[in-house]
């Protein structure tokens, strides 16, 4: 049961995110309109730049980190069936995270930190948006320590009990994010804020690039995990039946931890400070991480033929149109699978090694990962969303059709836009441009492609602001009286599962094994700055 | 630990397809030699004018005594330089850049010709041109407000056509 002081922080953690999310949706809406050249009066690389560098913070840091949070605590609390430990350090995590946030828009906004979210070094931000970016971060921290805390104290008062895959999701996830943000957060603590100060004169790009190589893989994983979490704990309880394996989920959950630290280098396979071999290892790992991904794919489509049998549907196809298509979270659940097929086939593209070299940096990667990650992963949030506020607030949603038409639009707006942006990467147009000005032959081809990416863009703005007036207007509606009961329900296993292996209830084995590789993978290319003759570069602006 | 027959069929099915993906990538990797550019040679980005290779006047197209073609490049904000390149199709040619400031990336569409330009670092990418044309070879990586209007012209021309002769030094301009 979810009391009042957990109800209210989780709400104030998703105001920010959703907050933030508005915002971010409209510099989105702004930036396909800039880049298609066709309003002469939006061009100006300055206020795009920006708005890009604003855009990518406040959706890939700010939205998820406040998302995952708030999300966290509900899960804990509800499928432990315990209080929330340390309600203050929640608060307190809250605090600086957003003190964080707002001292890095401030810079962003006023265009002092056009340095994109990768931060991209010797181009030097204002020191206040790395001062910002790393509080944001410390604040997560405190959420990692209480979904920790809480998952110990639960095994310790339920010995030989298996933790509910909700949580056990929940802790891995906060386990990850502590490892993710280890890379980043030395780049940022050691060279970045010192260099942006003035006490350092010169950074080493290489090194930087490989700390944030660090941090980059896994980051995505730490969005994507809540997602996931939606997929086997929500959809199909929504649709009506049980969840097909509730081992093998923990296993896919344990293989997203682990094997998705040690691979950020497929993000550095273009550069020359990293040789073949360590490349080579991280690209191979990189498959392996595939695999937890297509476990899932299956296991929620069986929980959802399951479902569809259950519900009547018949023959190989029948199932499908058994479903309850007008649930949000199913309709969510389906079409979240939908495009993460699709871009976890451009996701193998990008990771394969050599042939990297044809889509690297172009328009190919921004559609990849906005498939991706825009896609499946904040569809999943935005059902999740619709499914915790009446079990928040205790008000229904405003509308039973409104989402499912936010939901349609959000779909198809990320099927034209990320269509366009495959195949203009494919035409090699670059990915950080504002307007095409190249006076090429071999750029015209790039026109309509160009149009249909503004057709994309227009939908989703439409349907991100649809969203935004969903949550806000079901939150400010009188109380009807029909409260739910602050109940958050989590499918049930088909195997009840009552005992699990340990190595499938806890993570100090997986903890090890997560050193060892990234040892093995980052030892010696983090080493070797200090070992090589490197020139550091001087600070540039923008 | 309890798995239904069926997904441990699809399991050892996505084990398969994985397994091919990655006996392709290292078969190409291991024995055809295909590796993405990693070069790993230090260079002060500071004094690119100074030294041997990348100083103004060593800039552009070289026919190295053995006949192969070498093409340095400096990729300083905004532009890179030379700004007009000739090259022959169906030539091996080994461009060789260097960063004078900050981040770069360089791309020539519809080939394989890409690389970071990291300043600090030389980077050597071989590729070989397929067809004659002319072909913008951009940035593609941000690097300041300048970036959109950041490329040079590379010129393929028919390998008959392409005037240098073996043991001359040509610098396109």
């Amino acid at each position: 049961m979810l009391d009042p002081a957990v109800r209210k922080l989780a709400l104030s953690h998703f105001a920010v995110a959703f907050g933030t999310f508005g915002l971010a949706a409209v510099m989105g809406f702004y930036q396909v309109l800039e880049r298609s050249g066709m309003f002469p009066a939006l061009q100006s690389p300055g206020v795009y730049f920006a708005s890009v560098s604003t855009h990518g913070v406040l959706m890939a840091y700010v939205l998820t980190t406040f998302f995952i949070m708030g999300f966290g605590y509900v899960t804990a609390v509800s499928s432990l069936k315990t209080p929330l430990w340390y309600l203050k350090g929640a608060w307190i995590g809250f605090w600086i995270s957003t003190a964080g946030t707002v001292l890095a828009a401030i810079p962003l906004l006023l265009g002092r930190a056009s340095v994109l979210y990768t931060f991209y070094p010797p181009v030097q931000a204002h020191a206040v948006f790395y001062v910002g970016a790393a509080l944001l971060v410390v604040g997560s921290w405190f959420w990692c320590v209480i979904m920790i805390v809480m998952h110990g104290h639960w095994k310790k008062a339920h010995p030989g009990e298996a933790v509910p895959l909700p949580m056990f999701a929940t802790t891995a996830n906060a386990i990850l994010w502590l490892w993710t943000s280890a890379g980043v957060a030395a780049e940022v603590v050691f060279q970045l804020i010192p260099w942006a100060l003035g006490f350092k004169e010169t950074v080493d790009v290489g090194l930087a690039r490989t700390l944030f190589a660090w941090t980059l893989h896994p980051i995505v994983y730490f969005w994507l995990i809540p997602a996931y979490i939606a997929l086997y704990s929500f959809v199909p309880k929504a649709a009506g039946g049980k969840l097909f394996s509730d081992e093998l989920g923990r296993a896919a959950f344990i293989m997203l931890l682990v094997l998705s630290l040690p691979i950020g280098f497929h993000h550095l396979y273009m550069d020359p400070e990293q040789g073949t071999g360590f490349k080579l290892s991280h690209g191979a790992l990189t498959f392996l991480v595939a695999v937890p991904t297509l476990m899932t794919a299956f296991t929620v489509s069986a929980s959802l033929e399951l479902a569809g049998r259950i519900r009547g549907g018949t023959g190989l196809f029948g199932w499908i149109g058994a479903l309850p298509w007008r649930n949000p979270m199913v309709l969510a659940g389906i079409l979240a699978g939908a495009m993460l097929v699709l871009g976890g086939f451009g996701g193998l593209v990008n990771a394969s090694y050599a042939m990297n070299a044809m889509v690297h940096n172009t328009a190919w990667v921004a559609g990849h990962f906005h498939l991706i990650f825009g896609g499946t992963t904040i569809i999943m949030y935005m059902a999740t969303a619709y499914y915790l506020w009446p079990r928040l607030t205790g008000k229904p949603l405003c509308s039973n059709t409104l989402p499912l038409a936010q939901l349609w639009s959000w779909f198809w707006g990320f099927a034209i836009l990320t269509t366009a942006w495959h195949i203009l990467g494919l035409l090699g147009q670059p990915r950080r441009i504002s307007t095409v000005t190249y006076n090429s032959p071999l750029t015209f081809a790039w026109d309509p492609y160009v149009l249909t990416m503004v057709v994309g863009g227009t939908v989703l703005t439409v349907s991100a602001g649809l969203f935004v007036y969903i949550l806000a207007q079901s939150y400010r509606q009188a109380s009807t009286g029909t409260v739910p009961a602050y109940e958050i329900e989590y499918a049930e296993a088909l195997g009840a599962v009552t005992r699990v292996h340990p190595l499938l209830n806890g993570f100090r084995a997986w903890n090890i094994a997560i050193a060892v590789l990234m040892l093995m993978n980052f030892g010696y290319p983090i080493a070797q700055f200090f070992l090589i003759k490197t020139f550091d570069s001087t600070p540039w602006g923008y | 630990m309890h798995i239904h027959p069926l997904e441990r069929k699809w399991i050892y099915l996505v084990l398969v397809v994985i397994g091919l993906f990655l006996a392709a990538i290292f078969y190409t990797a291991l024995v055809r030699n295909i590796h993405p550019p990693s070069h790993l040679e230090t260079i002060d980005s500071a004094s690119l004018h100074l030294s041997k290779e990348f100083a103004e006047d060593k800039l552009g197209v070289w026919t190295e005594p053995d006949g192969t073609i070498k093409v340095t490049v400096v990729a300083a904000r905004y532009g890179f330089y030379p700004r007009e390149i000739q090259l022959p199709a169906g030539t091996p040619v080994t461009f060789r850049i260097a960063s004078a400031d900050v981040l770069h990336g360089i791309h020539i569409p519809m080939t394989n010709m890409g690389t970071m330009v990291v300043p600090g670092y030389v980077s050597e990418i071989t590729t070989t041109f397929p067809k004659p044309g002319e072909y913008p070879m951009l940035c593609n990586e941000y690097c300041g407000l300048g970036h959109d209007h950041m490329w040079s012209k590379v010129t393929v021309v028919a390998k008959d056509s392409w005037p240098a002769a073996p043991g001359t030094a040509t610098i396109g301009r």
